[in-house]
C-alpha cells in the first residue's frame, strides 16, 4: 500500500492501520490542548474511566432480571416501562434515557444490535464489546441472525423460533430479558443474578441451568 | 449518507471473533479517547451524539473498515472540534510530533473542581433525553401498515439502506424526538414521532432471507409514508 494507483481512494499514501505509537502521542496531544482551554482534565477523565470500569457493567443488568424472574408485578412494569422500572432500583444514566426489555419466550428470540453504529444500553450492561461495534457483527445480524447465532456464538434456534433483530437505530436501547431456566426454583435472586450473563442479555446466547457466573 | 458505516447486509466482511474477557479497554489511549469524548460531550456541550455519528461516517471508508473502533471515536471528535474552531489539526499534529519525539512523556496532570463535579452530578447520574413534547399528532398507529421512503441524503440519516422503500407495519409508538437528519448539521431539533417499525426478513432481504425472521428499526416519521 505504499505506491498508491492514480485514483486510488489511497492517493493520500495512508496506510492501515494506523501505528498505535501514533494514536497514543495524538490523545496524548488532544488531552494536553484541552486541559489547557479548560475544556477537559484529568480528574474528571478518570472519574468517567473509572466508573464504565468498575462500577457500570452487565452485574446491573443481572439484577434487573432476577427481578423480573422473581416479582411478576416487576416484570410488568419493566415490560411496560423499563426506564422506570430500572428506575425503581436505583438504575439509570447516560444511554439508558429510553430502555426497553424485550422477552424471550418459548416461541420468541430477541437479539440487539446497532448495524450503523454502536448504540448500547450502558446503565444496564455497561460499554460494549468489541465484537457488537465491529462491521462483522453489524453487517450479519441484521440479514442471517440465525446462521450468525449458530456459526459464531453457538446458539442453536430452530426454525420454528421467531428471532427479532432489534436495531437500535434512535435512541431507544434494548436488552433482552432471557427466560428463567428450568430447575432455579430453589434459588435466591442473587444466585438468579449470577446466572444471567451479558450476553444473553444482548441475545447472543440463553441461559442454560448451572450456568456460570456473569460477564 | 450512504457510507461505508450502512452495514447493514454487507457480505464478506467475515466471522464475528470474540475476545475471551475482553477489558473495557484494551490501552491507555482507548481509555482517555472515552473519557475525554464523555467529558467534552456533556460536561463543555461541545459535541452532540448526532453531530459525532456524522462525523464517523464522514470517515474514509478504507479508514473506517480498518480502525479500531475507539479510533474511530477519536477521528470524530478531532474532526467535529477543528471544523468548530476549538483547536486546529496544525497545532494537533505539532503537540502530538513533541509527545512522539519523547514516548514516556503525558500531559501534566491536571484537576479541576468544577468539571469533575458536573461529571460526578449530572453525567454519570443525569439524564440527557432527546425526547421532547409536540404539538402534532402521530401520523401513524400500532397496526398500520406503512413503506419506508426512498431517501438517499448526503448528511446523516439513521434509515439504513436495507430498510428504504420497503414495506412494515408500526409496532410501537415512541415519543417525539430530536430529528438527527437536521441536527447532526445544525440545522435545528424539529423533533418528530419515532415508531418502533416491524420489517419481515423476507420483505428485506427475498429469496436469501431466513426463516422465521424479522427485524425492528426506530424510525423517525418522515421517514415513513402510508403503506
Amino acid at each position: 500500500m505504499n505506491m498508491p494507483y492514480q485514483g486510488s481512494p489511497l492517493e493520500g499514501g495512508e496506510q492501515y492501520p494506523v501505528p498505535e505509537a501514533d494514536l497514543e502521542a495524538r490523545v496524548w496531544a488532544l488531552e494536553s490542548l484541552l486541559a489547557e482551554k479548560g475544556l477537559v482534565s484529568r480528574d474528571a477523565i478518570d472519574r468517567v474511566v473509572a466508573s464504565y470500569e468498575q462500577d457500570i457493567g452487565p452485574m446491573i443488568g443481572a439484577k434487573v432480571v432476577a427481578r423480573a424472574w422473581v416479582d411478576p408485578a416487576f416484570r410488568r412494569r419493566l415490560l411496560e416501562d423499563a426506564t422506570r422500572a430500572c428506575a425503581e432500583l436505583d438504575i439509570a444514566g447516560m444511554q439508558g434515557e429510553h430502555m426497553v426489555a424485550v422477552p424471550n419466550s418459548e416461541g420468541i428470540h430477541n437479539v440487539v444490535c446497532c448495524s450503523l453504529c454502536s448504540c448500547y444500553p450502558w446503565p444496564v450492561l455497561g460499554l460494549p464489546p468489541t465484537w457488537y461495534k465491529n462491521p462483522q457483527y453489524r453487517a450479519r445480524l441484521v440479514a442471517d441472525p440465525r446462521k450468525l447465532l449458530q456459526e459464531d456464538f453457538e446458539l442453536d434456534l430452530p426454525n420454528d423460533v421467531e428471532i427479532r433483530v432489534w436495531d437500535s437505530s434512535a435512541e431507544i436501547r434494548y436488552f433482552v430479558l432471557p427466560q428463567r431456566p428450568v430447575g432455579t426454583e430453589g434459588l435466591t435472586e442473587e444466585e438468579l443474578a449470577a446466572l444471567v450473563t451479558r450476553d444473553a442479555m444482548v441475545g447472543v446466547a440463553r441461559i442454560e441451568p448451572g450456568a456460570g457466573s456473569p460477564r | 449518507m450512504n457510507g461505508v458505516h450502512d452495514l447493514g447486509g454487507m457480505h464478506g466482511l467475515g466471522r464475528v471473533e470474540r475476545e475471551k474477557d475482553e477489558p473495557v479497554f484494551h490501552a491507555e489511549w482507548e481509555r482517555n479517547v472515552f473519557g475525554i469524548s464523555y467529558v467534552l460531550g456533556r460536561a463543555a456541550g461541545l459535541l452532540t451524539t448526532d453531530e459525532g455519528r456524522f462525523a464517523r461516517e464522514s470517515m474514509p471508508p478504507l479508514h473506517y473498515l480498518a480502525a479500531r473502533y475507539y479510533e474511530r471515536s477519536l477521528y470524530a471528535m478531532t474532526s467535529n472540534l477543528v471544523k468548530k474552531g476549538v483547536i486546529s489539526e496544525e497545532e494537533l499534529d505539532a503537540r502530538a510530533q513533541l509527545f512522539k519525539s519523547s514516548p514516556g512523556t503525558r500531559p501534566p496532570r491536571t484537576e479541576n473542581p468544577a468539571l469533575l463535579e458536573m461529571v460526578e452530578q449530572r453525567m454519570l447520574r443525569g439524564r440527557r433525553s432527546t425526547e421532547r413534547q409536540v404539538a402534532e399528532q402521530p401520523r401513524f398507529r400500532v397496526g398500520d401498515p406503512v413503506m419506508t421512503r426512498n431517501i438517499n441524503p448526503r448528511g446523516h440519516t439513521r434509515l439504513p439502506r436495507y430498510a428504504r422503500g420497503k414495506h412494515a407495519v408500526i409496532a410501537r409508538l415512541h415519543g417525539a424526538f430530536v430529528y438527527p437528519d437536521t441536527y447532526a448539521h445544525g440545522l435545528g431539533e424539529n423533533p418528530q414521532y419515532v415508531y418502533s417499525v416491524r420489517f419481515d426478513g423476507q420483505e428485506l432481504w427475498g429469496d436469501q432471507a431466513e426463516p422465521n425472521t424479522v427485524v425492528y428499526l426506530d424510525l423517525w416519521e418522515s421517514y415513513l409514508t402510508p403503506g
